[in-house]
């Protein structure tokens, strides 16, 4: 007989535990769920940037036969939001609207057309205010304010300086600006918004699907919207098809179904279309960002200088936490000393951003990685070099802005991008390609939190509750409200039980998503949930095993520390044959009956950040990720179309959990890097979202995808779950800088506004040829 | 106007009074209930919806479901065999081609649709065959490695 182990998975490649529900088309998302009677709700929008409401008129509307229940802004007077110093935005607009897009009025009807139809004879009257559709037009001085709380249309203004930025500059042997655009991107998730709202009148409750990333937030958002108590209201989160981000916040479709649903007394399900999920929007907020850099011969920075303007549109959402991370983010990564930093997040009639993949970091970092090419190539250092110079000089330490770092494996990434992508050997000596294409090599770096630190909604409780049941039956039901999005944290929280018990997946089930079963959990967002949901898993796990543990020492008359875990089998010592699994629940229910255990976790104080300017506490972190990549580009020359012939990404995510999961997150981080620096671009006419369809808002297809190539570095993080920390978003940045520092390679041309499209390039290099012929060349 | 469509969908023979002017996609996820098939935009963009009729992959947004009168239709929830997951499939959830899980019906349709009619095809084929779907999770590199797989799999007899 073979000897017993431990079953285990950790640093595996385990394909996710729902994955036979997504393949087979079983997996529900919130549109799936058809219920007999249900109503369909369609939303009324602004076609008007910014207006004054004069009247909403739905008389017309209300007299269409089908037509249930039809909600204006007059049945709402409560605001919603992300953060709880901005609940500034209403579902339905009240007094102005403020977005060409924005919802006025929603109705439910019996089926899809006649809610159609009933919107159509919405009627809206309104005196037009003057519109501005970016930051510098909302940042004028004669400019009207969006809202009366928020003088000239600044959310936030940030400013720091630490350290002598003048004098670094000073000390330092050459000092270069760079100006950066990055266009406004957005999520776009294959999962269109959707909600299902059902209205228990006789009990006074209510039930809301929503495919949300923080069911938790929904859950508050609803309370405070229908003022219900919050015991009232159950959220379920089914499958939801992805988020990046815009789920992050409560959305107004989810609160429109639930005011429709009241007053329908009914079920109301709302499936908002393309077009209408672009204008909810939450995306990445065009950024414009100054950079100043001071460098030495040797390639050390002597001092940074950052300006980032963001458009943040019509509502606060999460603009604050944008703008601080912006600059906080400038820390962590390389060993930096004097750094000023001055933030603007501008309101602008066009969709509210808010918090999309690498939140915050992306067009800063893109701007900063491009400028230390730009350096490297003008003091002769190699680009690996100018990163190896500036390295954080040991872990555990402490950035100047307070934030706590333990684990650094950026050394790790570089070496093994360089390595891999034959830097030394190819740069400089790509060959040409066929007829007029240049070829080229760029990298860069980037970095990421791994939860925040400090919750949004700040409660006093632990960060992160894991349950688990443990009944009659012998399997292992995890409950947990961490939202799997298609990251697969379901996965990542069967296998950390799984591996602590010694057991096999099989005996696990892990509910989320439902707030009548699970405990309330933080959401994914930040890249939380494996550090924080993780660690309070391991915690759960840890206190069944001692229950289950001390079962055995008494069926077997033993202490509990002679009892050997195996998994399946307890046993004292080597010799003893030992209890089964099932024996040994069966003894351990025998006083208690079904089993329950808690898990918590919480971050420690010395990650929450710092106190030396207004918001320092945004980017404290319990663990950073790290990424580095080599970007090999073809340039046609004749056409100006770039060709990403293969990407090399190391991502230092503490532990590998699950490999496979780690791959596919960073090579999804990566591509959607590549979208944002390459195609993908939101625009507007007069205020009209013009690129509300995947046609014109161009995602990648797989015939322009490259070959990701993902090294996986493990530092194990002192405090992370079995070692591990993020792995979803760090990676996403590093990308844009990379190509376009390979487009400089390859063509010595250097585009610092995105997206690269090939018709800047073609313009590019026209503007050079005829340069040169001018030039006699 | 209201007619009689006559189909076989998913192997079994069916008839439903349709309207004329019901998509096929409407028709499948509201009118029978196999919401496997997924909505992703607002016509022709995406590829979530896609179906096979007569074993060739379409659009079920973009095709009348009174088109498809007297054909074969084929939806996701078609290829479990015996409660066992198809070549593709399990291509898909072995090699992480899907996350999500939204737009994967789409693509292991098109897939299912590909190897039917090439049963080992080159990675240049497998580019071609799904380039009119949209995935947002993966950047599709553990897509190509799922369907070279599955077709791994059919090629040692599992069903595409």
């Amino acid at each position: 007989m073979n000897e017993m182990v431990p079953a285990h998975t950790i640093g595996d490649y385990v394909p996710l535990v729902d994955g036979p529900e997504k393949v087979s088309g079983r997996a529900k998302f919130t549109a799936d769920f058809l219920v007999p009677g249900m109503l369909a709700g369609r939303i009324f929008r602004s076609p008007y940037s910014h207006a004054e409401i004069l009247e909403v008129d739905v008389s017309e509307a209300a007299k269409l036969p089908g037509v249930k229940a039809i909600v204006t802004g007059a049945d709402c007077d409560k605001g919603f939001g992300v953060l709880p110093i901005a609940r500034t935005e209403y579902p339905l607009a009240r007094d102005k609207v403020r977005y060409c897009g924005e919802p006025v009025a929603a109705v439910a009807a019996i089926d899809e057309a006649t809610a159609k139809q009933a919107v159509h004879l919405i009627k809206l009257k309104v005196r037009a205010l003057p519109a501005y559709h970016t930051a510098g037009a909302a940042m004028a001085p004669d400019a009207v304010d969006l809202h009366h709380h928020r003088p000239k249309n600044i959310e936030r203004d940030v400013f720091f300086e630490l350290g002598d930025v003048a004098a670094a500059f000073g000390d330092a042997d050459l000092v270069r600006e760079g100006v950066y655009n990055c266009p406004e991107v957005c999520q776009n998730q294959m999962e269109m918004h959707a909600a299902l709202a059902d209205y228990d009148a006789e009990r006074e409750r209510i039930t809301v699907h929503a495919s949300t990333q923080v069911p938790y937030y929904v859950h508050l958002m609803l309370s405070q919207i229908l003022g219900m108590d919050m015991s009232r209201i159950r959220v379920i989160k089914p499958h939801v098809g992805g988020g990046f981000g815009c789920r992050t916040e409560t959305l107004n479709v989810e609160l429109i179904a639930a005011l429709l649903a009241r007053k329908a007394s009914g079920c109301v399900r709302i499936a908002v279309n393309r077009e209408e999920t672009f204008i909810t929007h939450r995306g990445r907020p065009e950024t414009d960002v100054r950079l100043r850099i001071g460098m030495r011969k040797d390639g050390r920075i002597t001092g940074v200088e950052c300006e980032a303007i963001m458009r943040g549109g019509a509502h606060s959402g999460y603009g604050v936490v944008t703008i601080l991370y912006a600059g906080s983010m400038l820390y962590a990564i390389y060993d930096l000393h004097n750094v000023k930093y001055i933030g603007k997040r501008v309101l602008t009639n066009t969709p509210p951003c808010g918090a999309f993949r690498g939140h915050g970091t992306v067009d800063v970092r893109f701007a900063f990685e491009s400028l230390l090419d730009d350096m490297a190539r003008a003091l002769e250092l190699d680009p690996f070099a100018v990163r190896r110079a500036n390295l954080l000089p040991s872990v555990p330490m402490f950035t100047d802005n307070d934030l706590m770092v333990n684990s650094y494996g950026l050394p790790e990434c570089l070496d093994w991008v360089e390595r891999e992508s034959g830097w030394k050997a190819r740069r400089g000596n790509m060959s040409k390609g066929t007829g007029h294409v240049s070829k080229g090599l760029g990298m860069a770096c980037s970095h990421y939190i791994s939860g925040a630190s400090k919750p949004v909604n700040w409660t006093g409780e632990p960060h992160a509750t894991v349950k688990i049941k443990l009944d009659f039956d012998g399997s292992i039901v995890v409950l947990s409200g961490a939202a799997d999005i298609g990251q697969g944290s379901t996965t990542l929280l069967a296998q950390s039980v799984a591996e602590v018990l010694g057991l096999d997946l099989a005996r696990l089930r892990v509910v989320t998503g439902d707030s009548e079963v699970v405990p309330k959990d933080n959401g994914s967002y930040s890249s939380r949930v494996t550090f924080l949901v993780g660690n309070a898993a391991i915690d759960a796990a840890n206190n069944l095993k001692a229950v289950l543990i001390a079962a055995a020492a008494r069926k077997l008359d033993a202490k509990p520390d002679e009892i050997e875990c195996l998994g399946e089998l307890y046993r004292a010592g080597a010799q003893d044959k030992g209890l089964t699994f099932n024996e040994v629940v069966t003894e351990a229910l025998k006083d208690t009956g079904t089993i329950t255990v808690t898990g918590n976790y919480s971050t420690i104080p010395e990650s929450h950040g710092g106190k030396k300017y207004r918001g320092a506490a945004i980017g404290g972190t319990m663990g950073y990720s790290y990424s580095a990549q080599v970007v090999e580009v073809s340039v046609d020359e004749e056409t100006g179309v770039v060709t990403v012939d293969r990407v090399w990404v190391a991502h230092d995510c503490g532990k590998a959990l699950n490999k496979l999961s780690v791959e596919g997150q960073v090579q999804g981080s990566v591509w959607m890097g590549m979208g944002q620096a390459m195609s993908e671009e939101t625009a507007y006419h007069d205020g009209l979202l013009v690129t509300a369809n995947m046609l014109d808002y161009r995602v990648p297809t797989i015939q322009d995808s490259p070959p990701i190539e993902v090294g996986i570095v493990e530092s194990n993080d002192p405090h992370g779950p079995f070692g591990a920390k993020e792995a979803g978003e760090g990676s996403l940045a590093a990308f844009l800088p990379a190509l376009t520092n390979a487009i400089a390679d390859a063509t010595g041309l250097r585009f610092n506004d995105l997206p690269v499209t090939p018709d800047r390039v073609f313009a590019a290099l026209e503007k050079r040829a005829r340069g040169r012929k001018s030039n006699g060349a | 106007m209201t007619r009689i469509l006559q189909l076989t969908l998913n192997g079994r023979a069916r008839s439903d009074a349709i309207s004329e002017n019901l998509l096929l996609l409407d028709y499948l996820r509201e009118a029978v209930g196999l919401t496997g098939t997924k909505t992703g935009c607002d016509g022709g963009e995406c590829g979530a919806c896609t179906v096979l009729v007569d074993d060739q992959p379409r659009l079920s947004c973009l095709t009348l479901a009174a088109v498809v009168d007297g054909q074969r239709v084929d939806t996701v929830e078609s290829l479990v065999t015996d409660g066992r997951l198809s070549a593709v499939q399990r291509g898909f959830h072995e090699k992480l081609g899907s996350q999500c899980g939204y737009c994967t019906p789409g693509f292991i349709m098109a897939s299912a649709g590909l190897l039917r009619r090439v049963p080992r095809p080159s990675e240049d084929e497998i580019r071609e065959a799904l380039g009119s779907n949209i995935c947002r999770c993966t950047g599709y590199v553990k897509i190509i490695e799922a369907v070279k797989y599955a077709a791994d799999l059919h090629a040692a007899g599992s069903p595409p």
